[in-house]
């Protein structure tokens, strides 16, 4: 961490970079937030931990309009989101500076609480340079310990690697953290039958509050007016009317984000309640790596995405009944 | 004083589910919200705070006003009916109870909302005291005592018991009708206070309650509204709305049409100031920009609200947003930046 | 089952494209063939045209089969139009079969303007298949069901 602060101290001092873009420390062990360096001073308050899970390349959309340079720090997977805007072109390469910092996992304070956890005082071991593959948390009915992996995002247990895609230049070293296999979930869910996939969507979907949280973190969407915004459209867009309109609102998101998905992760790490929306995306990443070959949004800025890309030979839509 | 055992509660669930519906913290899918009771639900009254707030059951996130429809040539509109019947919500706490005395000041002044106005009347309120409170609450610095809530019936649980007391006639009535259940427990007294006590202990440790509201009051209007701080604050907001759908007191809604074939519901729905429809009308929109928005949210919490109210905030210092922000900015985070830069202003 | 379930009146959508489809339904009325009047034809410029939130609107409100119609893959009036629109009705098609919305209810069927009795035969299966399915219950909003 000091690493990156020293780095950012230079950039800042020396005129590469007229601000800084990282994770400012909170007031609670583990909610550090999004936030723009612009001084020296400033970045005694930086912070770089386990729990700085979110995405900030979405965030580059609206530094690309400012004057100068921004220095962003982006973890291994937040690189293939930033791929993926600078291929549609939402961001400005030239006005970034990324650096590329190490990962061991992001942590989830929800599943620590989950875990029955609460009135949390400290927490030890979610520094980047510890080595530590326990959590020891201090609360105030006790001291609780947690290994490191029952406390890490969903998304890090199916690591996509932690290499960079984009970077100016790395600082920290990274661990692996993949222990599952990503298609996994979903194809358990493919194994259902109609009416138990249908119930298992309608009680995690009928959870949905319409807050839009997903949609808003998610740096493929990046529309500057949603469909789902449009006052000229009978959708529910904020209330949760109807639970059709959820199914709705999810599938068409997910849709829209097919073939450009980097399966980043973030939607489910938003969700206020829970429910796991990568299922969603990653089904449509599963059908396009089967149909269409392996495609990983974000790798590259040239390929031609899925979607708008065909074959002579493609499958034809009653696949859908034949696969089974 | 009354006694009963966990062990019995649904019993005592299933009694009053008898003569009116029941509301509860359910667990399903993982996640516990307020929801009607059924034999079949998982009732979870350990986790401390429902995702949403208990305002559903008063105030609905979306509920239908009218309908018209068409036959023919003819129409006919057809207004939704008030709630008629009683109807009791358990184990709310008392942040939650002082959210709904926020709502009232909104939703019973004049023009007296009907909707709401019937399901205040029809509804009694268990509220459970806060038996391990956590981090993340500061009910403490708007006065709320999380030991004892300001409801129709007070309920704390010690050890494997739950002792109940009703506050208010409509507390009594509800006592009457399940009274079958409890045990008489003089000693119960004893027990309780201790509980009260231990809760007050833990609320002495916890980091937010003695935040200071300081300055922020109904007068503090252009002092606040025009500091250059907010944009700082609001940079890492995503302009969702989960801080203002998890929130206890926030009561702004949009009217919506739905159009079904031959007939047009109108339905009112929660509405968030943070999205970017928020109040627009015809001449477009009077918050043009997200830190508009932002500023908007925590003004109208701590300085347009108490001015219109003798000075109440319009915050219970449940902590939802707290625990729910995406990006982790709260009310909290909001008043400490303005205590850190007071001097500098 | 048809028989059993009389009552049951499907609404059924097809979205046929100008070009192709749309004229080999002419064709088929012209040729007197006969199809379902259960069936609502919308036209569109070509397949391609039709997002996923048209066949996700239709069943909302009250739909219960949808089929979308294109040229022959090859023969797009717009050259490539239907190559695009048969990846995504690939992709939506399996994304409701995976949130348990019965197979069969949706359906693509390439017909061209000279194929008439393709017209009304796929239409005459469809509605079959959509008369042994029955009622859509998955995927409609309850509001418009009252």
């Amino acid at each position: 961490m000091q690493a990156i602060i020293n780095r950012a101290k230079e950039l800042l001092a020396d005129g590469t970079v007229a601000r800084v873009l990282g994770w400012k420390a909170g007031d609670l062990p583990y909610n550090p937030e999004p936030a723009y360096f612009e001084t020296e001073e400033e970045l005694k308050d930086f912070v770089y931990n386990g729990f700085c899970g979110a995405n900030l390349s979405k965030y580059m959309i609206e530094a690309s309009k400012l004057e100068g340079k921004t220095m962003v720090c982006l973890k291994p997977c937040d690189t293939y989101s930033f791929n993926q805007l600078l291929k549609e072109h939402r961001v400005d390469r030239d006005k970034a500076y990324i650096v590329g910092v190490g990962c061991k996992g992001k942590l989830d304070i929800e599943r620590i609480k989950k875990q029955g956890i609460k009135g949390i005082e400290s927490i030890e071991g979610a520094e980047i340079s510890d080595e530590a593959e326990t959590l020891k948390i201090q609360t105030i009915y006790g001291e609780k310990t947690l290994p490191y992996a029952d406390a890490m995002l969903e998304r890090c247990h199916v690591c996509k690697g932690k290499e960079h895609m984009v970077f100016d230049e790395q600082i920290g070293e990274s661990k692996e953290t993949k222990d599952a296999e990503r298609f996994d979930e979903v194809a358990k869910i493919e194994a259902m039958s109609p009416e138990e996939k249908f119930a298992f969507f309608q009680s995690e979907l009928s959870k949905c509050i319409r807050c839009n949280a997903c949609r808003n973190a998610c740096p493929a969407c990046s529309c500057r007016k949603c469909v789902f915004d449009s006052n000229k459209f009978d959708s529910s867009q904020k209330a949760n009317a109807d639970s059709f309109e959820e199914k709705m609102f999810h599938i068409i998101r997910a849709f829209h984000v097919a073939g450009r998905c980097t399966d980043c992760g973030e939607c489910s790490r938003v969700c206020p309640q829970g429910i796991p929306l990568h299922l969603f995306n990653r089904k449509f990443i599963k059908d396009i790596d089967e149909l269409y070959g392996e495609y990983q949004a974000g790798e590259d800025t040239d390929s031609k995405a899925p979607l708008t890309n065909y074959t002579f030979e493609d499958a034809e839509p009653s696949i859908v009944g034949k696969r089974g | 004083m009354y006694k009963i055992a966990k062990e019995n509660l649904s019993a005592l669930f299933q009694l009053i589910a008898d003569n009116q519906e029941l509301y509860l913290p359910v667990k399903s899918a993982g996640q516990t919200n307020f929801a009607a009771w059924s034999k079949e639900a998982e009732v979870d009254l350990d986790t401390l705070k429902t995702v949403k707030s208990a305002k559903d059951a008063f105030f609905p996130q979306s509920e239908g006003l009218y309908t018209v429809k068409k036959e023919g040539k003819k129409m006919s509109i057809e207004p939704e009916s008030l709630k008629e019947q009683d109807f009791v919500v358990f184990g709310m706490k008392a942040c939650d109870v002082k959210g709904l005395e926020v709502l009232d000041n909104v939703f019973l002044s004049d023009p007296v909302d009907t909707f709401y106005a019937a399901r205040r009347d029809h509804g009694t309120i268990v509220a459970m005291a806060c038996h391990e409170p956590e981090e993340t609450c500061f009910c403490k610095v708007f006065g709320i005592d999380a030991a004892n809530p300001a409801s129709d019936v007070a309920v704390w649980t010690v050890g494997e018991d739950l002792y109940w007391k009703a506050l208010t006639e409509k507390g009594e009535a509800l006592t009457e009708t399940v009274k079958e259940l409890f045990a008489d427990d003089e000693a119960g007294e004893a027990a309780v206070d201790a509980e009260k006590e231990a809760i007050h202990n833990i609320v002495e440790k916890l980091p937010y309650m003695n935040l200071s509201l300081e300055g922020w009051n109904g007068n503090a209007l252009s002092e606040k509204f025009d500091s250059p701080i907010w944009e700082e604050l609001y940079k890492p907001c995503l302009a969702c709305g989960t801080c203002t759908f998890v929130c206890p007191t926030c009561q702004c809604y949009d009217i919506k049409d739905y159009t079904a074939g031959n007939s047009v519901s109108r339905y009112r729905c929660w509405d968030s100031c943070m999205y970017s429809d928020f109040t627009m009308m015809a001449h477009g929109n009077n918050r043009t920009s997200q830190m508009q928005r932002f500023r908007q949210r925590f003004m109208h919490k701590l300085v347009y609200y108490p001015a219109n109210n003798d000075g109440m905030y319009s915050c219970v210092g449940c902590g939802r947003c707290v625990e729910k922000c995406p990006q982790a900015l709260n009310i909290v985070k909001v008043v400490k930046a303005f205590q850190n830069q007071g001097g500098e202003k | 089952m048809p028989l059993e379930n009389k009552e049951f009146k499907p609404k059924i959508v097809a979205f046929c494209c100008n070009w192709c489809s749309y004229a080999g339904a002419d064709l088929a009325g012209s040729s007197r063939l006969t199809y379902p009047a259960d069936v609502k034809i919308i036209r569109v410029p070509c397949s391609c045209r039709v997002n996923p939130m048209f066949i996700l609107r239709a069943f909302e409100k009250g739909a219960d089969g949808v089929i979308m119609c294109g040229c022959h893959p090859g023969d797009c009036h717009y050259s490539t139009g239907n190559y695009y629109a048969r990846r995504r009705m690939t992709l939506l098609f399996s994304m409701l079969d995976y949130i348990g919305v019965e197979n069969g209810r949706t359906r693509v069927e390439w017909v061209s303007a000279a194929e008439g009795v393709k017209f009304s035969d796929t239409m005459n299966s469809f509605v079959e298949k959509i008369y042994s399915l029955g009622e859509n219950v998955r995927l409609g909003d309850l509001r418009c069901k009252q």
